[in-house]
């Protein structure tokens, strides 16, 4: 069995995700890949698995979060080493996902490889003037908690070694999770590493961060991100001295 | 005037205790009868037999609410009432929302296993019709 696994969580991604199977297996050798059907309602979860991706049917939407972590969940049960999210709907690039690992690898290893958008010289997708603005805050309030500069806190296109997926399959924000996982990996002091990558626009479906729902957004995570700073918690995991 | 005096002289009439006390019965009958069908767990209706029991309080004990609003420095007894049934309200909607978000965890992990062990009975099913 392979090693390598790349979780794709898809909503009603029926337009875009036969295309991301059909890539990840073409340009990212020795990956398995899972798609995880948060309860779409068109013919996602069939597309997938027509494309040769193994798909898990959550029995009702639980969000992003929930279905990510149901990803690290079969990654950890069944001894994968390294997981990567995709997103189903075309935004990130398998091309990217070997050189995330080479990241992951290099010397010091890390933990986490995440694909920035803002890394280098970029000439792909640019979000709208506002999301880029909440982008920045992320951006800046991380590096200034963990100490190093991380260019784009809210990818959702990252990479984790073992001790990552053991670590998110058992504890995942519920919902928009991004900022907060690489907090978390701080808080159990392991390290992470950024990439620069090229994000496309997305070929279908719609972003969970609608235009509505921004302000609530920032809110909550924000929110939580203070919390985490009160939080307790283990710097090591017990099993580990 | 003694404290005492002033709060029997304020005592609200005997048909508006009456009716405090019926409402309170009211509630105590209703919610026990919840809890008979089923439909009211008893850690949640522990809450809701205390409210009706301190307005049955209220209403046999004359004169105690004016008394319990003169100690504090409220001038006016309804306003006592009206803070005490409030700060209730709001206490219960805090636990309310503690209730929801634990269900709301439990039925993610509910749902994330689920999913997890239909994959894996599916895969069982192949294996087995294959050999």
């Amino acid at each position: 069995m392979s090693r390598h696994l790349a979780i794709v969580p898809a909503l009603n991604e029926a337009g875009s995700i036969a295309q991301t199977v059909t890539e990840i297996r073409q340009y990212a050798e020795g990956f398995d890949v899972l798609v995880v059907d948060d309860g779409s309602l068109d013919d996602t979860a069939a597309i997938a698995a027509a494309a040769g991706a193994r798909v898990i049917s959550m029995p009702f939407n639980v969000g992003i979060g929930g279905a990510v972590q149901v990803g690290y969940l079969y990654a950890r049960d069944n001894g994968y080493m390294v997981a990567v999210q995709v997103d189903g709907d075309g935004q990130h690039d398998p091309r990217d996902i070997g050189r995330l690992l080479a990241a992951l690898h290099e010397n010091p290893p890390v933990e986490m490889a995440t694909g920035s958008r803002f890394l280098g010289d970029q000439d792909g997708y640019r979000p709208s003037r506002p999301r880029r603005a909440g982008i920045g805050v992320f951006a800046a309030l991380v590096s200034l908690i963990t100490g190093q500069r991380v260019t784009d806190a809210t990818s959702g296109f990252r990479m984790s070694a073992r001790r990552g997926i053991e670590l998110f399959a058992r504890d995942y924000p519920h919902d928009y999770p991004e900022v907060e996982a690489i907090l978390l990996l701080h808080a159990h002091r392991l390290r992470v590493r950024e990439v620069a990558v090229t994000m496309r626009a997305r070929t279908s479906g719609r972003s969970t961060i609608a235009r509505g729902v921004q302000p609530y957004y920032m809110a909550k995570v924000l929110f939580a991100v203070f919390v985490g700073l009160l939080r307790a918690r283990p710097a090591l995991e017990r099993d580990r001295p | 005037m003694t404290v005492l005096e002033l709060a029997l002289a304020k005592a609200p009439p005997t048909y508006q205790r009456v009716a405090v006390i019926a409402i309170a019965v009211l509630v105590l009958v209703l919610v026990v009868e919840l809890v008979r069908r089923r439909r009211l767990m008893e850690r949640y209706a522990l809450v809701w037999l205390l409210a009706a029991a301190g307005l049955f309080v209220l209403g046999v004990w004359q004169g105690l609410l004016t008394t319990l609003a003169t100690d504090v420095g409220i001038r006016s007894a309804p306003n006592a009432l009206f803070a005490l049934g409030f700060a209730f309200v709001v206490a219960l909607l805090l636990s309310l929302t503690l209730v929801i978000s634990r269900l709301s965890d439990q039925n993610k992990a509910l749902a994330q296993r689920l999913a997890l062990l239909a994959d894996r009975l599916a895969e069982l099913e192949r294996e087995r019709s294959e050999r």
